[in-house]
C-alpha cells in the first residue's frame, strides 16, 4: 500500500525502495565472514613465515581454495556495502556522493577480479 | 537534495560525552574503513604468491621488519574488534540488550574477548 500523496511521489520523496537488500546483504556477508575469517588469518600468518612451497600446498588444498575465494567474495562485498553507508552519511552533495559510491564499487569489483586471477594462477602452477 | 548549509546546527558531538558504547560504535566504523583499505594488501600478497618463489621471498624480507609486523598486529586487532562488535549488532538486530546495564557490560565483554582472540592469533604467528 502506498500512503504517499501524488505530490510527494512526483518530488521523489519517501523510501528509496532498495535499502532493505543493502541492509540484508550486509548481515548475510557478515555471518559468512565470521567462520571465513579463520582462513584469512591462517593465510596471512602463513604468508609471513611459511616457505613458498608450503604456502602453495596450503592454498591449492580444495577446502582452502574454496574458503579463501568465498572469503574474497564476502569480504569485498561487505566492504563495498559498508563504505557506501559511510559515504552516504558524510557526503551531502548528491553528485560527489554518487561518484564516490560508484568509484568504491568499481574499485572493489576490480580488486575481486585481481584476487581471483591470482588464485587461479597459483592453482595452474601449483 | 542537499540541506541548506547556512543554518545553525544544534550542538551534539562537541557538547556530549560519548558513552562507552558510543566510542565503540565510532571505532567500529573507523576499523571498518581501515580494514576495507587493508583489502588491497590481501590482493597484493596473493598476486606476489602467483608471481613465484623469488617475489615471495622478497616479500618476506620486507614483512620481517618490525614496523610492518606492528601494522599487521594493528590490522589483526581491528579485524577481531570489528567482528566482535558485529556480533553485538546481531544481538541488537534481534531486539535484545538495549538497556543501559547490559550496554556497558556487553561493551566490556566484547573488548576483553577481542583482546584475548587477537593475542591468541598472534601467539600462533
Amino acid at each position: 500500500m502506498d500512503c504517499r500523496s501524488p505530490l510527494a511521489k512526483v518530488r521523489g520523496l519517501g523510501s528509496a525502495k532498495s535499502g532493505t537488500l543493502h541492509w540484508w546483504m550486509q548481515r548475510v556477508t557478515a555471518v559468512a565472514l565470521i567462520p571465513l575469517s579463520y582462513w584469512l588469518i591462517t593465510f596471512l600468518n602463513l604468508s609471513f613465515h611459511a616457505p613458498y612451497q608450503y604456502m602453495v600446498v596450503w592454498l591449492i588444498a580444495p577446502v582452502n581454495t574454496v574458503c579463501i575465494i568465498a572469503w574474497v567474495l564476502a569480504a569485498f562485498y561487505h566492504a563495498a556495502l559498508g563504505l557506501q553507508v559511510v559515504i552516504e552519511d558524510y557526503i551531502a552533495a548528491e553528485g560527489i556522493k554518487i561518484i564516490a559510491v560508484w568509484t568504491v564499487n568499481i574499485s572493489f569489483f576490480m580488486l575481486v577480479l585481481a584476487a581471483l586471477v591470482a588464485v587461479f594462477r597459483i592453482l595452474l602452477v601449483g | 537534495m542537499a540541506a541548506p548549509s547556512n543554518r545553525p546546527t544544534s550542538p551534539h558531538l562537541q557538547a556530549y560525552k560519548l558513552p562507552l558504547t558510543g566510542i565503540i560504535s565510532i571505532t567500529h566504523r573507523i576499523t571498518g574503513v581501515l580494514l576495507s583499505g587493508g583489502l588491497v594488501f590481501f590482493v597484493v600478497i596473493m598476486s606476489v604468491i602467483a608471481e613465484g618463489l623469488q617475489s615471495y621471498d622478497n616479500m618476506q624480507v620486507l614483512t620481517a621488519f618490525w614496523p610492518i609486523k606492528l601494522i599487521y598486529w594493528g590490522f589483526s586487532y581491528a579485524l577481531v574488534f570489528h567482528l566482535c562488535h558485529g556480533v553485538r549488532h546481531f544481538i541488537w538486530d534481534a531486539g535484545k540488550s538495549f538497556d543501559r546495564d547490559t550496554m556497558d557490560r556487553y561493551a566490556l565483554i566484547e573488548l576483553c574477548i577481542s583482546l584475548i582472540i587477537t593475542i591468541n592469533m598472534l601467539l600462533f604467528l
